[in-house]
């Protein structure tokens, strides 16, 4: 059974209709990707999907457990934590603080400590700065962050929106490098990424939205070597 | 000497008032994003129950009913006139929170008639501090307002609801995605900004033993003012506007020939602040989303 599977999902603001009645589904241990040009619906899709905007029709089904009509922060407890677009960490907060509203929704706390250090291991630039404003951290140390925060809640399925915008080549490559690493410590992923290439590269299978439909889907291969996925986001 | 003395701890005990209520204000615009105009009518609401429970002689349950009813008429007044709200335009809920404010004010002249009512929760005389003549309920007030603010700060610090605040005041919808309940956050800042008003009402009541329905009306904009120098919906901003603002008027009631302006001064440093530094003494800029 699919961990996350979406069905016909319809999001309208106002009269315009963002997503048309879309459907897929990411299986666990999976890393699943939307590609998609800008306005396509990618980001109302990641939000709808955890909640953070309400749908005008579908269904959504995570781990067995109907959450069409569940708010976000319920849905955040079950499993599913999102990064979202824009990367949106607490500027006024320092980046220790920022990872302890990461683990918000643990109960437990007796793992914290060990879940911070394994942060600080995989992302050794936020252990330099574990106690700086985080507002003042750069592009990349945000969206390490973004990251970080997310994982300290543990999630079933981590979703990234567009992790990659607005970071050098370099740090691009070291985002995708640290999906993969997540994912294979048995997180399943979800992406919404612009840079198909490279997405479709660490891909499972991806679907391609378009003016708020899914048009294609496949394995990550396939479609990355698909004619027009390749003349629409590949550059040729 | 003297005059000076007992002139700033008149001006610090006003100004911790102030800042009670200004926290009211400032901690709602922060989580909320919206002004509660009928935030200092609570203050009023909570020297009515005073008044209703010194009937049974003991100031101290007078008190804490006080603080209960605040709290939880805070708590329905949000859920009712507010919560429907969200998402609607400023325009509305400041509109909603003036009728609000009016509904409280109006219901209170209905119970409890026009005509002033006297309510003394506490006989305190004054003393002699540093040659100076000082009221023990300035001293009283003082103290409490700094233990509270001491308190207030140390929780929105040090809990996890206290960083949840922070977290829903920065960015509602990243707060979502830790997993904060925001519906249940704005209760809670409701509720204690609600006690802190109740805890007001009881300090004016020291101050002058007399209650009518307006007795938050002016006290509310004057915190509210104090919340804006101070930078509206930062906690530190909303301590140091109240307190500035108390002195000033302490000050200035105790010069003959400006007394009767006092109202006009206070308003006109906000105009001043607000020309010079539109974000106040200690509000942030709105960070552009890049």
């Amino acid at each position: 059974m699919a961990l996350l599977e979406v069905k016909d999902l319809e999001v309208c603001y106002g009269v315009i209709r963002a997503l048309r009645g879309i459907s897929f589904d990411v299986n666990e241990g999976e890393i699943v990707t939307l590609i998609g040009a800008n306005g396509a619906g990618k980001t109302t899709t990641m939000q709808s999907v955890v909640g953070l905007i309400s749908k005008n029709g579908g269904k959504v089904t995570f781990d067995g457990h109907d959450i069409t009509k569940t708010p976000c922060h319920k849905i955040v407890h079950m499993g599913m934590t999102q990064v979202p677009e824009g990367r949106r960490i607490f500027q006024e907060l320092t980046v220790y603080e920022n990872l302890l509203m990461g683990a918000y929704s643990i109960k437990d706390q007796s793992g914290f400590k060990n879940d911070i250090d394994a942060i600080y291991t995989r992302f050794p630039r936020l252990a330099e700065r574990r106690n700086q404003i985080a507002g003042t951290l750069s592009g990349g140390e945000q969206q390490m962050l973004a990251m970080g925060r997310a994982i300290m809640s543990h999630p079933k399925l981590l979703m990234l929106d567009e992790p990659s915008m607005g970071l050098s080549p370099l740090l691009v490559d070291q985002v995708f490098e640290i999906i993969k690493d997540i994912n294979k410590d048995g997180t399943t992923i979800l992406l919404v990424e612009q840079n198909a290439g490279k997405s479709l590269a660490i891909s499972d299978r991806a679907y391609v939205l378009e003016n708020g439909s899914i048009v294609l889907s496949g394995t990550g291969s396939d479609l990355a070597a698909s004619e027009m996925v390749r003349k629409a986001y590949l550059g040729g | 000497m003297e005059l000076i003395l007992s002139t700033l701890i008149n001006g610090l005990s006003l100004g911790g008032i102030y800042a009670m209520i200004a926290l009211g204000y400032t901690m709602v615009y922060g989580i909320a994003k919206m002004l509660n105009f009928a935030h200092g009518d609570i203050i009023m609401v909570g020297g009515y129950v005073i008044y209703v429970f010194m009937a049974t002689q003991n100031p101290l349950l007078a008190i804490l009913m006080a603080v209960v009813f605040c709290v939880i008429l805070g708590i329905v007044i949000e859920k009712v006139a507010y919560k429907p709200l969200r998402g609607a335009s400023p325009l509305a809920v400041l509109i909603t929170a003036i009728g609000v404010s009016y509904l409280l004010q109006s219901l209170a002249q209905i119970i409890f008639g026009s005509a002033s009512k006297m309510v003394t929760v506490f006989e305190f005389g004054s003393v002699k501090f540093l040659g100076a003549n000082v009221q023990i309920s300035s001293l009283v007030t003082l103290a409490v307002t700094i233990v509270v603010m001491i308190c207030l700060t140390l929780f929105v610090k040090c809990t996890r609801v206290g960083r949840a605040m922070i977290a829903v005041s920065e960015d509602k919808g990243a707060a979502q995605l830790m997993g904060i309940n925001v519906n249940r956050i704005i209760t809670i800042t409701f509720a204690i900004g609600s006690s802190l008003a109740a805890l007001a009402g009881l300090f004016y009541l020291l101050k002058a033993p007399t209650i009518t329905n307006t007795l938050g009306a002016m006290p509310g904009i004057k915190a509210f003012t104090a919340a804006v120098i101070g930078g509206i919906g930062s906690i530190p901003g909303a301590m140091l506007g109240g307190i500035l603002l108390g002195i000033v008027e302490a000050i200035s009631y105790k010069i003959t020939a400006i007394a009767p302006y006092t109202d006009a001064i206070e308003f006109s440093i906000l105009i001043i602040i607000l020309l010079v530094r539109p974000t106040g003494f200690l509000g942030k800029k709105r960070r552009e989303k890049v």
